[in-house]
């Protein structure tokens, strides 16, 4: 077994050099720093099971915008941090006095840490074609250090989320997760996100999850009767699957380059 | 109630324990949704709630420090947690206490990892009956791990004293109130002291001795914050946690 719950000044390895997050070295030995789980394999690390948000560049985050100064959007990136976005980040060039306009108070961006620097002042920017202000759809909240489960190896926990809620769904490293869809599917896609959220320590997580899709499909199936099925399947399906092509494309690659390798 | 004649009879002392046998404990982990890290912690009659919020914004600002995260901790005593009602708010006693526990914390957080942020600790006792400050330390080590805050180890606290000319572990109120002295001891598993206070006098064996049976009493609360903090995470004996 490689894989343990630890904590904080519980003994993990004597290879120093292999030590990584969650972890300290002292004396040449390995120890853990926080309460999750340890893992031996490569590396020695400890996933936490709590803990704020750190921002670090490079993360793809959703924020909430909670200010705006003379040339910067101030971000609620949920960490102890202010996110800050300047005017030039913005895709287009826009006047002072029209920042209301594009971004207010209380708007939601998928945006990118382009900078962190050693006193952790954040910058962030909209610079890139697959960020943009969040119109639709509605944001859930889950532990940040959870973000690696949620996404699963290679993406395939959110892939299969996806395509059994039929939404889109962009999970941040800030643990917010924006998702868009029909209302049902968006109910269901919450629920099973919480799930995974409480239940990350246990073992066989994905069975259980597709497990626990089927059966909340499967009830509603008997909800709404064979016909109106029917009629939806047919309506939806052949969009589902053309969304769903358009964002492995897009979306696909940043996140097993960004998010893959941490897991 | 008046000094009893004897505290200690025949080797027991008169709650029933031995003179080193730590008062029971009780501990939950995570009983406030709100704050980051919590837990609940009986040591005997003392009754204790801590509650961990951050690394979070500091706030007033001119507290913070560039470098490193501060930590704050508030000791506070509820007016219903003594015999004799207690006048609510800070005194003397409770700024004293908070600053020996905050500094007991202190050297095992890592806080060089959160500069200008503040890790905020509150300590409640709902019911005291001597102790309560090694029942606060207890508490907030395991909110803070709660809390997913690096630290190098929790800290494990408890006191030894003398009463009728024994050494005892860990005093309850009365033998507190009329026993010869009472040292609250804070330390790490591995043995490091992050608190020492001493009221009373010891002799230096008396003393050596004394720290002997206040280690073993911390190494007895470290695994039962242990198992507490281990308890909060059930699937653990599943074998494999990660498919």
């Amino acid at each position: 077994m490689d894989k343990k719950i630890v904590i904080p000044g519980d003994f993990l390895s004597d290879e120093e050099k292999l030590a990584d997050e969650g972890t300290y070295v002292e004396n040449g030995k390995v120890f853990s720093s926080v309460l999750g789980i340890a893992s031996l394999k490569d590396r020695i690390r400890v996933v936490p099971f709590a803990g704020k948000y750190i921002p670090r560049s490079g993360d793809l985050i959703v924020g909430v915008v909670k200010e705006i100064s003379f040339s910067n959007w101030i971000v609620d990136i949920r960490s102890p941090y202010d996110g800050l976005l300047h005017i030039s980040e913005f895709p287009r060039r826009i006047e002072n006095e029209d920042m209301p306009k594009y971004l207010n108070i209380g708007d939601s961006i998928m945006t990118l840490v382009s900078d962190v620097d050693e006193k952790m002042k954040v910058e962030l920017t909209l610079n890139d074609q697959r960020l943009r202000p969040i119109k639709e759809g509605r944001i859930i909240e889950v532990t940040p250090s959870k973000v690696p489960r949620l996404i699963g190896r290679g993406g395939s926990m959110i892939a299969m989320l996806k395509n059994e809620t039929g939404c889109h769904i962009f999970v941040g490293q800030n643990g917010r997760v924006w998702i868009s869809g029909k209302d049902k599917g968006m109910d269901l896609a919450a629920r099973a996100i919480f799930k995974i959220e409480r239940e990350t320590h246990i073992s066989g997580l994905t069975e259980r999850i597709t497990m626990f899709l089927k059966e909340e499909k499967g009830q509603k199936i008997i909800e709404k009767g064979p016909q109106e099925l029917e009629e939806e399947i047919v309506e939806e399906e052949p969009q589902k699957k053309e969304e769903e092509t358009v964002e492995k494309e897009s979306q696909g690659g940043i996140l097993d380059e960004l998010l893959g390798g941490n897991l | 109630m008046s000094k009893p004649e004897k505290l200690i009879e025949n080797g027991i002392r008169l709650d029933g324990r031995k003179p080193d046998e730590l008062r029971p404990i009780k501990i939950k982990v995570g009983v406030l949704n709100r704050a980051d890290g919590s837990c609940y912690f009986e040591f005997g009659k003392n009754k204790v709630i801590a509650a961990v919020y951050g690394p979070r914004e500091v706030h007033p600002r001119h507290q913070q420090k560039s470098t490193s995260a501060v930590v704050r901790y508030r000791y506070n005593m509820a007016s219903f947690s003594v015999e004799e009602r207690k006048r609510p708010g800070p005194d003397r006693r409770s700024i004293e206490v908070s600053k020996v526990s905050r500094e007991a914390l202190e050297p095992v957080i890592f806080q060089e990892y959160f500069p200008r942020t503040a890790i905020d600790i509150f300590v409640e006792v709902l019911q005291a009956d001597a102790g309560t400050r090694t029942a606060g330390i207890n508490a907030a080590s395991i909110a803070l791990a709660d809390a997913g805050i690096p630290m190098k180890s929790l800290v494990s606290s408890c006191a030894v004293g003398k009463v009728d000319d024994t050494l005892v572990l860990d005093l309850n109120k009365d033998e507190d109130n009329y026993g010869q002295a009472d040292v609250p001891i804070a330390m790490t598993p591995d043995g490091n002291i992050t608190l020492l206070q001493m009221d009373g006098h010891l002799t230096r064996e008396e003393f050596r001795e004394g720290l002997e049976m206040a280690k073993k009493g911390c190494l007895e609360i470290y695994e039962l914050q242990k198992a507490a903090l281990f308890e909060k995470y059930p699937a653990q004996s599943e074998g494999d946690v990660n498919e």
